[in-house]
């Protein structure tokens, strides 16, 4: 069994259980949520990075003064970081590797007509 | 002085001095994202002080640019209102008075996009899409200070006594104010006292603070007569361009 993964508040990356004592203790700083923006014409959104507020409508406007002061057409989210739940580096053999040996799984041999756009 | 280059140097000179005032926090603000939002508003308004201040140097014809305008200028040609100069204060201090000018810099830009003078109308709504930001965030901020601990709701409260008698400024219209408002090229600002006056008492009450009595207040800014502050400031900020004239990048 691949060993606990959980949600982490102080990093972007994942990391298992036996890191957390090694955090800043959680009153010294402000929740820290992860922003993510749209790029605009229906794009995904794309993670752009975090910041530190209070509560939601506070993180929104941090997120915009921070991430989104260049460029057009966007819409913002913010979320929780203790809101997202990561797989760890631990996952990642059981996770993805039975994947890349197999490519009959993948669309590689597909060819698409002319004229269709992807 | 023309009437409209007169109009747009108080509107440009309100803009560009609250900009440097907000600029001083760069670096020093409480919180790192603080300091960002307060350094992208202070880019907002100088911004906007240099759209007017180009659009009146052209239709002022006095051969100053708008370079010339905003760094050659001495205090007592400065057409800002006072509350915009003062010193920019503790955190409280500078979230009021933004809020307090933000709303008025708000309604006036939304009667000015309906200027004889269609570029001002152009800038003018462009203005007002931020200050919409400004108020939005400013506001944000008075209700979690006054709501929130008592040293925050106290810094705020002394802050907002401190502003009070600098607010009417803001809507005396003397007759430079009345012409313009009558030619449609400007806005009166005596007319945007009643919906400024509602927006402020509505964010004061749900702050849990109390408006204050005074019912004096200080003028003199639009006649070039300014505080003490003023001077220093634009030592500091005219300096580069005093000291070597003419210099580019």
């Amino acid at each position: 069994m691949s060993s606990t993964h959980q949600p982490r508040a102080e990093s972007r990356e994942p990391r298992a259980a036996a890191a957390e004592s090694r955090e800043p203790k959680a009153d010294s700083q402000w929740p820290l949520w992860e922003v993510f923006i749209q790029p605009g014409g229906g794009a995904p959104h794309e993670h752009a990075g975090s910041v530190h507020a209070v509560d939601a409508e506070h993180a929104l406007q941090n997120a915009r003064d921070v991430y989104a002061r260049r460029g057009e057409g966007m819409n913002l989210w913010v979320v929780p970081s203790q809101a997202i739940t990561a797989s760890t580096p631990e996952d990642m053999g059981p996770f993805f590797d039975p994947g890349n040996d197999k490519p009959y799984r993948h669309p590689q041999f597909y060819k698409v007509p002319r004229g269709v756009r992807l | 002085m023309s009437d409209s280059f007169e109009y747009l140097l108080r509107l440009a000179d309100d803009r560009l001095v609250l900009g440097h005032r907000l600029s001083e926090w760069c670096g020093h603000a409480p919180i790192l994202e603080e300091d960002i939002a307060l350094a992208n508003i202070a880019l907002d308004l100088v911004g906007q002080a240099n759209l007017l201040l180009t659009h009146a140097a052209a239709a002022g014809n006095t051969g100053r640019d708008a370079d010339a305008l905003a760094f050659l200028r001495d205090a007592i040609d400065y057409r800002n209102a006072l509350i915009v100069e003062l010193p920019k204060g503790d955190f409280a201090f500078t979230i009021a008075r933004q809020f307090f000018y933000g709303v008025f810099g708000m309604l006036q830009s939304e009667a000015l996009q309906k200027s004889s003078d269609t570029e001002l109308g152009g800038i003018a709504a462009k203005m007002l899409k931020e200050f919409r930001y400004h108020v939005r965030h400013s506001g944000e901020w008075m209700l979690r200070l006054g709501g929130g601990t008592d040293e925050s709701h106290a810094r705020l409260q002394r802050a907002v006594d401190d502003l009070w008698r600098y607010t009417g400024e803001l809507f005396q219209a003397d007759d430079l104010d009345r012409r313009v408002g009558a030619s449609g090229f400007g806005v009166d600002p005596s007319e945007l006292e009643t919906a400024w006056r509602a927006t402020v008492d509505d964010i004061l009450q749900r702050s849990g603070l109390t408006t204050p009595a005074v019912t004096w207040m200080q003028r003199g800014g639009r006649e070039g007569k300014h505080t003490e502050h003023l001077g220093l400031m634009l030592a500091e900020m005219q300096v580069l361009q005093r000291q070597h004239p003419g210099a580019t990048w």
